[in-house]
């Protein structure tokens, strides 16, 4: 079994308004903050052979089954 | 002959009564497809996405519902040049579908807006335009949390070239690319709308605008 996580991020020509009411609130609680951008991470556990298999199987996840949409986000992979 | 309409229920759906009622008033017959089941091409005229949360908006608001069986069997009535109309969510399930351009974002003010609006008909060519004319304005009633339609600069050209742009709010309550409520794809079978028609049958509810659509 092997454990993997990706996080997925608006893309930068998308106005993140989830972020920018963080941002906000965090700013009027008397923090410093010079950018915020807020997107999801997902974790999962593959039956997959090796990293390379499950990193592929991930990316058909990715492309095929729409756990991202490429209009509006980007992707990053992880090994735990 | 009296037009056979399909409605794809997702967990979630919430407007599919006021759809079926909305169709059924004109003489048409509906029939409820349930998510997790297919169905024929032939059996139907027209498809009909309600609105609502479908799979609790989650992962992506329509993203879930995009990938359903229903959804496959509505790929091949769309693939078949056969009118497909989504309202709301149906919006959202059609463009994450990729059955219509782009996609839908929260609303730039971050809050669900219910409310009216003034609309206008840019492009009557559709199925569901027959009694609208072109710089037509109509009246419909919004209630939605992610309504701000966004697709790339290139896109954004594209579909205005092709008159894909069906609808635009006359002032844009959530930050939407041109203004746009509705579009349609290129063949022009395919057809959403942010605004709710069903919710505006008659004048006693705001407005009888829906009436148009059927």
């Amino acid at each position: 079994m092997i454990t993997i996580g990706i996080k997925i991020m608006p893309r930068d020509v998308i106005l993140d308004s989830q972020g920018r009411a963080i941002e906000s609130s965090m700013k009027s609680n008397g923090f410093q903050v010079q950018s915020l951008r807020a997107g999801k991470y997902i974790e999962m556990t593959l039956p997959a052979a090796s990293h390379d298999l499950a990193k592929a199987e991930v990316e058909r996840m990715l492309h095929e089954g729409g756990l991202f949409n490429p209009l509006i986000e980007k992707y990053d992979i992880y090994f735990n | 002959m009296s037009l056979n309409v399909g409605i794809p229920r997702f967990l979630g759906t919430n407007c599919d009564e006021d759809v079926k009622r909305w169709i059924e008033s004109k003489g048409f017959r509906a029939t409820y497809l349930w998510y997790e089941d297919r169905f024929e091409s032939k059996d139907f005229d027209w498809i009909v996405i309600p609105g609502g949360f479908s799979h609790g908006d989650y992962l992506r608001c329509g993203a879930l519902a995009a990938r359903t069986p229903v959804m496959k069997s509505v790929q091949e009535f769309a693939s078949k040049g056969k009118p497909i109309l989504g309202i709301c969510n149906g919006f959202q399930i059609l463009c994450e579908a990729q059955l219509l351009p782009g996609v839908l974002l929260q609303n730039k003010n971050l809050r669900f807006i219910d409310q009216w609006q003034t609309l206008t008909v840019q492009n009557a060519d559709n199925p569901f335009s027959k009694m609208m004319t072109t710089q037509q304005h109509i009246r419909l009633p919004i209630a939605h949390g992610d309504g701000q339609y966004y697709a790339d600069s290139e896109t954004l050209q594209k579909i205005n070239n092709n008159g894909q742009i069906w609808l635009t709010y006359d002032e844009n309550p959530n930050g939407s690319a041109l203004n746009i409520a509705g579009v349609t794809n290129e063949k022009k079978n395919v057809c959403a709308l942010m605004p709710h028609p069903e919710r505006a049958q008659f004048e006693w509810m705001g407005s009888s605008d829906g009436e148009l659509f059927l």
